[in-house]
């Protein structure tokens, strides 16, 4: 390997300069599971399911530039239970119901699972209160399935300019906030074709009267998995990540 | 109101018989009989534990999540829950007609229901019963023994109800919690590699299902008076009815037959079902006794379900099944009409009707059209109605502004036939039990009882027919004196 190129798992995965260890790997084809990263906005390096051992040491790859000559480990046993292990966190810090979530079959956070072999949530579920704010004539907010990825926050803020969304607490306090007067969706001057409502890797932020549309077996997930689809979602998502 | 034996006058002299839980019925149950010192019996009562916790868990969710989160209720007619909230839906996006290929799409999905359902509580919950009698050896009285000794009546079971678990797959997407039907619609038709792949075992379902009919014709006919006798009483009838009075199980208006016969409603909007059906509360159970307004608590109680229907309605839209149905009706100049156990026969000539009505279906082009969704006007209240595999089946659902449930109500089949199982139970007791010691086998006629209404005794939590069954002969004080297992040799579990 020469030049601007890096190894992931044996494999040499060329990159631009200034490019991420995620940037290189997304445009070489290379999934490594993620879900607060996204390509059109800064790294926020939170989820850390997207940590990788770089030269045998652990770094979130969507915060890690690309250095010519690095080793990167990704698919491995060992970092592949530690994201597992995490997914399943995400799973009970909140109220994931699937059954019953319309965001199924085309949820990042599910596919993930899957794709890390989670069969189940293995922790105790804390079942948090968490608010619904319907308040908006097109869009719905189930905080019971937010992540904080925070990608709304970003993307409100950088692409729509209207910084609707934020976090307030900390911890296991966290939760997505609504900047209006009365903190509810329907004061704010969101739009349903704002990006901050298309990015959501979950079924947190929704488009009303889209749900079910899209038949079981036809639903981004149910054709391959997300290591092979990436992250676009028919109507709302971003392309393949 | 009470009805003879409902409650005994001083039930601290009597001792008590539980049968907990009942067998071979869908979810939890029991009934506790109070008996004195010559096994007299006093006072006989069903007793369900009712799930009552979703329509709490519900308030506050969109409307558009309904129809999937209801199949949550019940493993076992989920799809009959998918599909009354869907209509419930639909009137709460303003379609008052769907279009051609979504509820033709709903109709296969539900007759695929009702064959499953039919074929699994006949095969697997009730033929041990009316293969071998009610009083037959416990340890074979089951859907192992009845493999063992029919072993093509217990295949055709298995193969029948997996026939209509495919209907629902390629229906609703998936076996259970499938996502179909949709507000104002359907999110897929029927391509025509799925038609015809339903259609290739269709001739052998239809056949299957004619054979069903006459097994139980053959069983119940071979000993007219014990069949039509046993726990006999009379009531009125209610289901949905089509506009010119044929069977029809997805939709239709309200109708109600007194005792006799005669029309006490007709034609009605299921939209103002509470009109016409109140709901009491008794002390002694959490399941609501629904009764029809006009004719007061104490007459207005009625059984829904295939007998119902067999009896509402003026004819089946299938050939073979109404066939069937002029047969039954007629048969000892009317006998069966009023007869618990009738009503397995009358579900299998809905079994026959589903297998005929899928195939009427599946040659309907408009199955593979593309229209799939309408919507109107909004409104904030839906009710949806259905005729269950288990009976009429109420969604009843009232949202706010924000498109979020502020309330719900829910009837289901079981809750109508629930003053009518307590009377199955309590005239059984008197028949069978009363004055006599009490054996397994003479506690299984109660069970037989309610077995013939299908009861999914809670739409929450269901096991098949694997539960033991134990009965304790308990004094007025409590105390136990008696105890008899299910597991046949009368070892006392205590
Ligand atoms: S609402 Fe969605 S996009 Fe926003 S923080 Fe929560 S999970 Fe992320
Ligand atoms: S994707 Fe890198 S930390 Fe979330
Ligand atoms: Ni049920």
């Amino acid at each position: 390997m020469s030049g601007n190129a890096i190894s992931i798992d044996g494999v040499a995965v060329a990159f631009e300069p200034g490019q991420t260890i995620m940037q290189a790997a997304e445009a070489a084809g290379v999934y490594i599971p993620h879900l607060c990263h996204h390509p059109e906005f800064a790294p926020h390096g939170s989820c850390k399911l997207c940590t990788v051992k770089v030269n045998g040491r652990n770094g979130a790859s969507c915060t890690v530039g690309a250095q010519p000559g690095m080793v990167v480990e990704n698919n491995t046993a060992e970092l592949n239970d530690g994201r597992r292990a995490l997914t399943q966190m995400l799973f009970v810090e909140g109220n994931h119901f699937c059954p019953f979530c319309e965001r199924s079959g085309n949820c990042q956070l599910q596919a993930v699972a899957y794709f890390l072999n989670m069969t189940s949530p293995h922790f105790e579920h804390f079942y948090p209160p968490r608010e619904v704010d319907a308040s908006h004539p097109e869009v719905l907010l189930d905080r019971n399935r937010c992540i904080l990825c925070e990608l709304c926050v970003r993307a409100s803020r950088e692409v729509d300019g209207k910084n609707v969304f934020g976090i307030a607490g900390r911890g296991i306090q966290a939760r997505l906030v609504v900047n209006s007067h009365s903190g509810r969706l329907g004061d704010t001057g969101l739009a349903a074709t704002d990006k901050a409502v298309q990015v959501c890797p979950v079924g947190a932020i929704i488009r009303k009267g889209t749900a079910f549309r899209v038949p079981v077996g036809k639903r981004l997930y149910d054709q391959a998995p997300i290591s092979e689809v990436g992250t676009h979602v028919t109507g709302q998502g971003h392309g393949k990540t | 109101m009470t009805f003879p034996l409902e409650t005994a006058a001083n039930p601290e002299k009597l001792k008590r018989v539980a049968i907990e839980p009942l067998s071979r019925v869908e979810g939890h149950g029991k009934v506790t009989l109070l008996l004195d010192d010559d096994n007299r019996v006093h006072q006989a009562r069903l007793h369900i534990v009712e799930f009552r916790g979703f329509e709490k868990f519900i308030q506050g969710r969109p409307y558009w999540e309904v129809p999937v989160l209801v199949q949550r209720l019940c493993g076992i007619c989920p799809v009959s829950h998918h599909l009354a909230a869907s209509k419930a839906m639909d009137l709460l996006v303003g379609a008052k007609h769907l279009t051609p290929t979504a509820e033709k799409l709903r109709r296969l999905m539900h007759l695929g229901q009702i064959l499953q359902s039919h074929a699994l509580h006949f095969f697997h919950l009730a033929s041990p019963d009316l293969l071998f009698g009610f009083d037959s050896e416990v340890a074979k009285r089951n859907v192992v023994g009845v493999a063992a000794a029919f072993p093509d009546v217990a295949k055709r079971g298995v193969l029948l109800r997996k026939y209509g678990q495919e209907v629902i797959r390629i229906t609703a997407g998936k076996r259970i919690h499938g996502t179909g039907a949709i507000p104002g619609g359907v999110n897929k038709n029927l391509n025509p590699e799925e038609r015809e792949y339903l259609r290739r075992d269709l001739a052998q379902m239809i056949a299957w299902s004619r054979d069903a009919v006459n097994l139980i014709k053959r069983v119940y006919t071979e000993r007219p008076e014990f069949h039509n006798g046993f726990g006999h009483f009379r009531s009125s009838f209610m289901s949905l009815a089509r506009d010119d009075g044929a069977l029809d199980l997805y939709h239709g208006g309200l109708r109600a037959r007194d005792e006799h016969g005669q029309i006490i409603f007709d034609h009605v909007d299921y939209g103002h079902y509470w009109d016409y059906i109140h709901e009491e509360v008794k002390t002694w159970s959490y399941m609501k006794f629904p009764f029809i307004r006009s004719r007061g608590k104490e007459q207005g109680w009625y059984r829904v379900g295939p007998l119902a229907r067999m009896n509402n309605c003026d004819f089946i839209p299938t050939p073979l099944a109404d066939a069937e149905r002029r047969e039954f009706l007629a048969f000892g100049g009317g006998a069966a009409r009023q007869a618990n156990l009738a009503y397995h026969w009358a579900r299998m000539i809905e079994m026959l009707h589903a297998a005929e009505g899928i195939a009427g279906l599946l040659d309907d082009d408009d199955l593979m059209g593309t229209d799939l969704v309408t919507r109107g006007e909004k409104a904030l209240r839906g009710v949806g109605v259905i005729e269950a595999p288990r009976g009429t089946l109420i969604h009843h659902y009232r949202i706010n502004e924000d498109d979020q449930v502020v309330r719900a109500n829910l009837i289901v089949s079981t809750t109508h036939n629930n003053q009518a199982m307590n009377e199955a139970v309590r005239q059984v007791a008197m028949q069978y039990l009363d004055g006599r010691n009490l054996t397994e086998g003479l506690l299984n006629h109660i069970e037989v009882a309610i077995r013939a209404y299908d009861p999914c005794l809670s739409c929450a939590t269901h096991a098949l027919g694997k539960m033991p069954l134990e009965v304790e002969l308990v004094d007025g004080a409590g105390r136990q004196i008696d105890c008899l297992a299910k597991d046949g040799d009368s070892s006392c579990a205590a």
